[in-house]
This record gives structure tokens, sequence and C-alpha cells, in this order.
């Protein structure tokens, strides 16, 4: 037994050593929609740098907003970018400004269930707009079947479905529509949460799906991603240049790429309705919120360090998970961005 | 080493009987005092909740005052919040389940008491009670995958047509909505009335019966007019229980309501409820009066149900005076 202690002692040490390596664990919170690519970012770097554990919780982009602005964890994340009055909020509390950094890109899709129609349909803004302020309430209405000559739309009620929950994929729907209707955005605006004028809401992507399969004559809009995993029929959407596009990973890209040449300094841009050609016009960022200023230099320099990661190899990750990447011309100006964290 | 000696003070004599007795008393000054506690730490809780609540909520309860309770826009974007519909909706789909559970499940609650053999009765009640520990999402789904497809198809077509002349069956059919909600709920609660009713009934002296049964009474004279009013107050309980179970439902609730704010008389109209507009919108609510305003809604909830149990121990209080004067529980 006595031989022996010296040797457990030994392996203690040992354990403790690598437990207070691994010790710098760093903390975030935030958007749900790009849990599933975080999780695999921060896994991975994990395994690339065993010293450095990032923890994500999704807990929604407005939790991750509120919970880095009160410091309790260290970096935020979130489907819609901050507003001005938030911005200030951190500012005021921390005594320096707070980061976006776009990571990757989601779409919204218009998905619909009509008995008798299988093609695609052709969704133009106008008509997006008319039917979720409840001006449109018939399938075949002119807006409607001017843009899908030949298919035999139904004279019934259109049953519209929107998400019941607070979403960033809410926030994409209604920013594109606020762009796009005058009307719109006087009457609801954009956010995570809206008085919806009409329709039922379902609680989640899967809740909307489910409403808008079972319910004959629904139109709602779910995620891209979740109508590509779920393999859900939907249909193209007319942008700026007047082309109708369906929503897929590189016409989602291509609408960052259009916003990229007037993308403003801090990153916080909305690109739904971009002008350009071939671009899908309700897509978005998602950003990462990093405070600029960090007390702790090796916690900084292993965000800088991800951040980094993230922008080059990282990138070539997404796809697999049907995320659309990022243009070369934002990784390029997030690259000279990352020097601003001190 | 050390294990064996501890054992050794204990097994020594006790040292005179009269320290013993006042050490025991101490034992129960003790157990008093700590069951107090216990006791008091529950008040204090419910105290401590609702001062929260109140704290938590005084941007919505200055700004709105008493027209966050009569307002029914809930608009996020510009900051105006109005909890009529929320009320509206979680009162409607209670008391639509109520009025389904409290009659089936009270005749499920007597047959399982008083006229099935034990074993089946036993049987039964096992079954009752995986029920009522069935997660309440799993209640949601089969709402989402059978009730919601039955109802559009069938419930809500053929209650149209037979009954379409109340305000309460009118409307386009979209299967989820009030009554769904309603119907869900039943089924949920259903098993905590069946399951504590049979308690109740089956506690019944034995004696009642026989001298109902002694005077002539038929079996379900017997059970009608002795036994019923005689676990009155305990069958009340149930249904308070259940109340409480409907008012406070959030998952199953959000999953087959709607999620539309709307008063309407029609049951078929999707409508909201507290709990629910609070579940969905909490994680992602930005701003203060926001987020204060859904925990306003939580402090209504608490309020209303509250209330509602009231009304119904007063309901009990006036009918137990009125009634036969039966001994009560």
């Amino acid at each position: 037994m006595k031989r022996l202690a010296p040797l457990f002692l030994a392996v203690l040490a040992l354990v403790a050593i690598g437990v207070a390596k691994a010790a710098l664990s760093i903390n975030g919170a935030g958007a749900t929609f790009p849990n599933p690519i975080y999780s695999k970012w921060f896994d991975d770097y994990h395994k690339k740098n065993p010293d450095i554990e990032i923890n994500y919780q999704s807990i929604g982009s407005g939790g991750g907003i509120k919970q880095v602005t009160e410091g309790t964890v260290d970096f935020g994340a979130t489907d819609g970018p901050m507003n001005d009055e938030q911005l200030k909020a951190f500012q005021d509390k921390h005594g320096f400004p707070i980061l976006h950094f776009p990571t990757v890109l989601g779409a919204d899709v218009p998905t619909y269930n009509i008995s008798g129609v299988t093609g695609e349909l052709n969704f133009t803004p106008e008509a997006l707009a008319a039917i979720f302020l409840g001006k449109v309430t018939k399938w075949n209405d002119p807006l409607i079947a001017g843009a899908n000559k030949g298919v035999n739309l139904p004279a019934s009620d259109i049953v519209v479905v929107h998400r019941s929950d607070g979403s960033g994929t809410s926030y994409i729907w209604t920013d594109y529509l606020s762009k796009v209707s005058d009307e719109w955005k006087s009457k609801v605006g954009k956010g995570t949460s809206v008085n919806w004028p009409v329709g039922l809401g379902g609680k989640g992507n899967e809740g909307v799906a489910g409403l808008v399969k079972q319910t004959p004559n629904a139109l709602g809009y779910v995620e891209l991603i979740y109508a590509i995993q779920n393999k859900m029929p939907y249909g193209k959407v007319k942008n700026s240049s007047g082309e109708f596009i369906k929503a897929d990973l590189s016409s989602v890209t291509a609408a960052a790429a259009g916003a990229a040449k007037n993308i403003p300094d801090d990153f916080r841009v909305s690109i739904t309705d971009v002008p350009g050609k071939g671009t899908y016009p309700i897509s978005s960022f998602t950003w990462l919120l990093i405070p600029s200023k960090f007390s702790d230099a090796a916690k900084r320099d292993a965000i800088k360090g991800f951040l980094k990661w993230m922008l080059t190899d990282g990138q070539n990750e997404v796809e697999a998970l049907s995320y659309a990447k990022l243009p070369n011309e934002v990784v390029a100006k997030e690259m000279k961005a990352i020097d601003n964290i001190q | 080493m050390a294990t064996t000696t501890t054992t050794v003070p204990s097994a020594g004599p006790i040292s005179g009987s009269r320290s013993f007795i006042s050490r025991l008393r101490d034992g129960d000054e003790i157990a008093r005092l700590v069951t107090f506690i216990f006791a008091g730490s529950v008040v204090l809780i419910t105290l401590l909740l609702v001062y929260e609540l109140w704290r938590e909520s005084y941007l919505p309860r200055h700004k709105f005052g008493f027209g966050f309770f009569v307002t029914s826009v809930w608009d996020p974007i510009f900051d105006k919040f109005g909890a009529l519909p929320f009320i509206y909706g979680t009162v409607v789909t209670a008391g639509v389940a109520l009025l389904i559970a409290v009659p089936l499940g009270i005749g499920a609650a007597i047959f399982l008491a008083e006229l099935a053999p034990a074993r089946v009765s036993d049987t039964l009640q096992f079954f009752i009670d995986l029920l009522a520990a069935v997660p309440s999402v799993i209640y949601g789904l089969l709402g989402v995958f059978v009730v919601i497809p039955m109802m559009r198809q069938y419930i809500q077509p053929a209650l149209k047509s037979s009954l379409g002349f109340l305000p309460f069956f009118q409307g386009p059919t979209y299967g989820v909505g009030f009554l769904t909600a309603g119907i869900v709920l039943a089924i949920m609660v259903i098993p905590y009335i069946i399951s504590v009713s049979r308690e109740i009934l089956i506690s019944v002296p034995r004696d009642q019966r026989e001298a109902a049964l002694a005077l002539g009474a038929t079996r379900w004279e017997s059970t009608w007019k002795v036994v019923l009013p005689f676990a009155r107050a305990g069958i009340m309980g149930s249904i308070f229980l259940a109340l409480a179970r409907a008012l406070g439902e959030t998952m199953a609730v959000t999953m087959v309501i709607g999620n539309t704010p709307t008063i309407s008389a029609s049951l078929f109209s999707p409508g909201y409820s507290i709990a629910a507009v609070i579940a969905n919108e909490f994680t992602e609510a930005t701003g203060d009066l926001y987020l204060q305003s859904l925990i306003e809604l939580g402090l209504v909830l608490f309020l209303l149900t509250f209330l509602l149990n009231g009304l119904a121990r007063l309901l009990i209080v006036v009918t137990s005076q009125r009634g036969s004067g039966m001994g009560q529980a």
C-alpha cells in the first residue's frame, strides 16, 4: 500500500494539472437557429485546442442579448441585430461597445398546402404582404394567380400560419415584409414577435409545419434548413431584380454577397430584399455578439482565435448542416474587425 | 477503526427516566418547530412569489394600470399590452375542460368505488394513475396528430350542422381552437378527478351505506343520496385540483389552441391562454416593458387561479348550508 501512495499522488497531480489546463472555459448564450452549427464548431474547436472549452446555451436571441449585457456570459448570439437602444445600454453599463460578427446565413421560405396543387408556386412581395395583412384572402386572387399562370388555384380561403413563439425566423420574415410593404411597416413592424393581423400560430418550425401540413389551403413560413431537412415543398419568391428565386444555399449566399459592398462597419445590416441577380430576398445573417474589451487576456485571445478559425476552416463545415456560408467579402471584412477586440 | 467506537455510547444505559422523558419532550418541541417551519415555508414561498411578480411588473402596472385587464391588443413592436384575450382564453378552455371532465370523472369514480368489483377497480385505478403521470407534451402531440384532424374533419362540421344556430359553433373550422384545447385539457384532468374522487368515495364509512340500504334505499339511491353528499367536499377538492391544472397547463394548450389572441363566442375560433403566451414569448422578449408585461400576465394567472378557487369554495359553503346538512369530511 505504502509504496503505491507516491504513484497515487502523482496521478492526482496529473489530473489536477489536466483540470487546470482545461479550465479556460468560455460561456455564451443566445439564438437557437444557429445552435447546431455552433455546437459543432465549439466541439471541433475544443478538439483542436483541448485547453479551450466554449459552452453555448441556446436560450433565444433576446436572452442572449440580455445575458451578455448583464455580463453573465462572455459572448452572446442573435438572429436580429441589436438596436441602438440595446447598444447604448451595453455601452452605458460596461464603458465600451459590443461588436457584431456574422457567422452563417439563414433564410425563410413560404410553404403551403393546397389540395390539387403540386407544383412550385411563385410569390410576389406584394402578394405575401397582402396575404399576411389579411387583405388577400382567397388563393385565386389575381395578385397570386397573376404570378402563377397555368396553375389551377382554388377559390378557397387562405389559412395563414405564423410562429407563435418569439423567434429569429419571424424577425427575418417581418423584416422582409416591412421592406416590401409600407403598410406592413407602419401597421405591424418587424420583430421576433409581432401583433399578427391574421392567422394561426404554431410553436416552433415544427408547429408551423404541422399546421400547414394538416390544414387544407394553409400558407406559412419556416426556416430554409427546416424545409430542406424535412423535404417540405416551398415556393419561389420574386427578388428586387424581378426574378423568381427558389431558396437554396447558393442563392442565400448570393444575397449576402449582394449586400457585402454596402455592409456597414458594425455588420448590423439587413440583407432582405437586397439588389442583385440570383439573390434570394428573405435571407439574413446571424451574429455573435462579442464585447470589445476583455479583462482576461487569455479569454480574449481564445475568442479571437476562435473567430479566425470560424471564418476560415469553420466556414467549410456549415454547408453540411444546410447553412449558407458567408461570402468572401464579408469574411475579409470580419477578419479586419477582429483586431477591434482588445 | 473509528467506526467501531462510535456505537459504544448509544449502547450504554439510559441515564434516568426523567431526563429521558424531558428529552422526548424536547424532541416533540423540535418536531413541532421543524414541521412548523416546513408549513410556514410554503406560505412564505407563495408570498415571495406574489411579491416578486408584483415587483417585476412595475412598468406595465404603472403604464397601463387597470387597462391591462380590459384591453385586447398585444403588440410588442408598438409596446401596447392588454391581457383580456389571454384571460378569456384561459377561462374558456378551463371551463370547457371542466364541463367535459367533471361528469365523466365523477361518473367513472362512482363506478370504480361503488359498483365495480374490487379487482377490476384496482386494476383500472392503476391505469388511471399512469394516465395522470403522462407528461403534458405527450397529450399535446395526441392533440396535434389525433384530436385536431378529427375535430376539423368530423366533429366541428357535425356540430356546425346540428347546433350551428348557437353562437358557440359558428365560423371557419381550423381544427385548432378553444374547443380542441378544452377537450385535450379534459382528457388531461380526468385522471385527477377520478383518482381523488374514488379515494374519497371509498373512504365513506360503510354504515352510511348500510343505514341507507336498511331504510329500503336501492343501491343507486344510497350512492346518489347518501354517499355522494357525504363525499361532496372531497369531490370538490378533486375538481379544484383539475381546475388548477387546466388553468396553468402550458405545453399541451399551446400546441392545440391556435395561439391567436382573439375573443370570440365561437368555440371553433383559435385563441390563446396566459400560460401559453408566457411560454411562447418569454425567451425572445426584449425590452423591459415587454418582459414585465409577460411577468404581469403571470401575476394575472396567479390571481385568476386564486379568484376561481375562492369562488368555488364559496359555492361549496353556500350549497352545503342550503343542503341537507349531511356530515362533511
